[in-house]
């Protein structure tokens, strides 16, 4: 079985969250939620439902970083609070 | 007010971790979600539809209405994302540089422009020289991403992947043009008016499949009746009506995700960008 596996990823995927709501620096929170969208694709993966494992890398991994990226630069990168 | 929020997010997560308790187990087969179609599709599916990745024989078959909506969200999203940013009134200061020299003018005054061409060139803003290796890297890099895109589309009831998926690949390939060149770059290849059209044309193709059906007296979106179009593949007409639904939703995909990128990056003016 892969259990270690699944409580390794679930053990990053929980770090990343809370690091992306702590972190001031949006640009940082962008890129974290990609390595959380790309963990998450990990744990599709193992569980088995692989289409929609490569739907959150396309989507959620790649293409929504960009978007957030791109509205950083239109906005500004700290956040207040 | 912080303290408060964290009490009731901390609630919530203990309510809805609660909840899961009652879950079946994973691969349960007695679970609820096995018991009434999953049994069917499994064992039907191949005999019916010839699509050996039944997930997207149920997604664009047996549940294609969802996913004819699911195209037109998205269609919506790239309109929204149109009207709400789009900013017809262009800049009221120009950049350019003369070609030769390297000498950059700005101009103040919206009524004059120069024209672009061996001595003039366009110039952003904020503006970064094209960097060689990016541009080098990403030109080589781009064929390759949108030729994987086609095959993501292509062999979407063979393996994973599909129409969504390949269109946002696609999409993204056209957005890496743009990030290492520059958007003007995109913009003169790929116009607007290109992009709207392609994106509607996806919906088109998926609910005229659904019609077609109709006119050839069956039901909205049953394939198997398209059989006397395509003679000679009538045991592989619905894996051939997937196929076609799979291009109409990767072709409004590639678009919605290319309007969305040009029109948040460059507040909708469409002239520069990241």
């Amino acid at each position: 079985m892969h259990w270690p596996i699944d409580i390794i990823v679930l053990t990053f995927v929980i770090f990343c969250a809370i690091a992306a709501l702590s972190v001031k620096d949006l640009l940082g929170t962008a890129i974290l939620f990609g390595a959380y969208s790309f963990l998450m694709c990990l744990l599709w993966t193992i569980m088995g439902a692989v289409d929609v494992a490569f739907t959150e890398a396309s989507v959620g991994a790649g293409v929504s970083t960009v978007f957030f990226v791109a509205a950083i630069f239109r906005t500004s990168r700290r956040t207040k609070d | 007010m912080r303290i408060l929020a964290f009490i009731v997010v901390c609630l919530t997560g203990a309510f809805l971790l609660y909840g899961t308790s009652e879950f079946p187990d994973w691969g349960d087969p007695n679970s609820p979600a096995s018991l009434h179609v999953a049994a069917y599709y499994i064992e039907k599916t191949y005999e019916e539809t010839h699509a050996p990745n039944f997930v997207t024989a149920v997604v664009t078959d047996y549940r294609g209405f969802d996913t004819m909506f699911e195209t037109a969200v998205i269609f919506t999203a790239g309109i929204g994302c149109f009207l709400l940013l789009r900013d017809f009134r262009g800049k009221k200061e120009h950049y350019y540089h003369h070609i030769p020299t390297g000498v950059i003018l700005h101009i103040k005054d919206e009524k004059k422009s120069l024209t672009i061409g061996k001595e003039f060139g366009y110039m952003d803003k904020e503006w970064v020289p094209p960097d060689l290796i990016n541009k080098t890297v990403c030109r080589i890099l781009i064929p390759f991403i949108q030729i994987y895109a086609l095959y993501v589309v292509a062999h979407g009831d063979y393996s994973p992947g599909g129409g969504f998926q390949g269109g946002v690949i696609f999409g993204s390939s056209l957005i890496l043009l743009a990030i290492s060149y520059d958007l003007k770059t995109l913009v003169k290849r790929v116009s607007e008016r290109l992009l709207g059209i392609f994106a509607a044309l996806g919906v088109l193709i998926y609910a005229g499949t659904g019609v077609l059906c109709l006119v050839m007296g069956g039901n909205f979106l049953d394939y198997g009746v398209l059989a006397p179009l395509f003679p000679g593949m009538a045991d592989h007409i619905r894996a051939l009506g997937m196929l076609v639904v799979e291009i109409g939703v990767g072709i409004a995909v590639m678009a919605v995700m290319t309007i969305i990128y040009i029109n948040i990056v460059s507040e909708g003016r469409h002239d520069e960008g990241l």
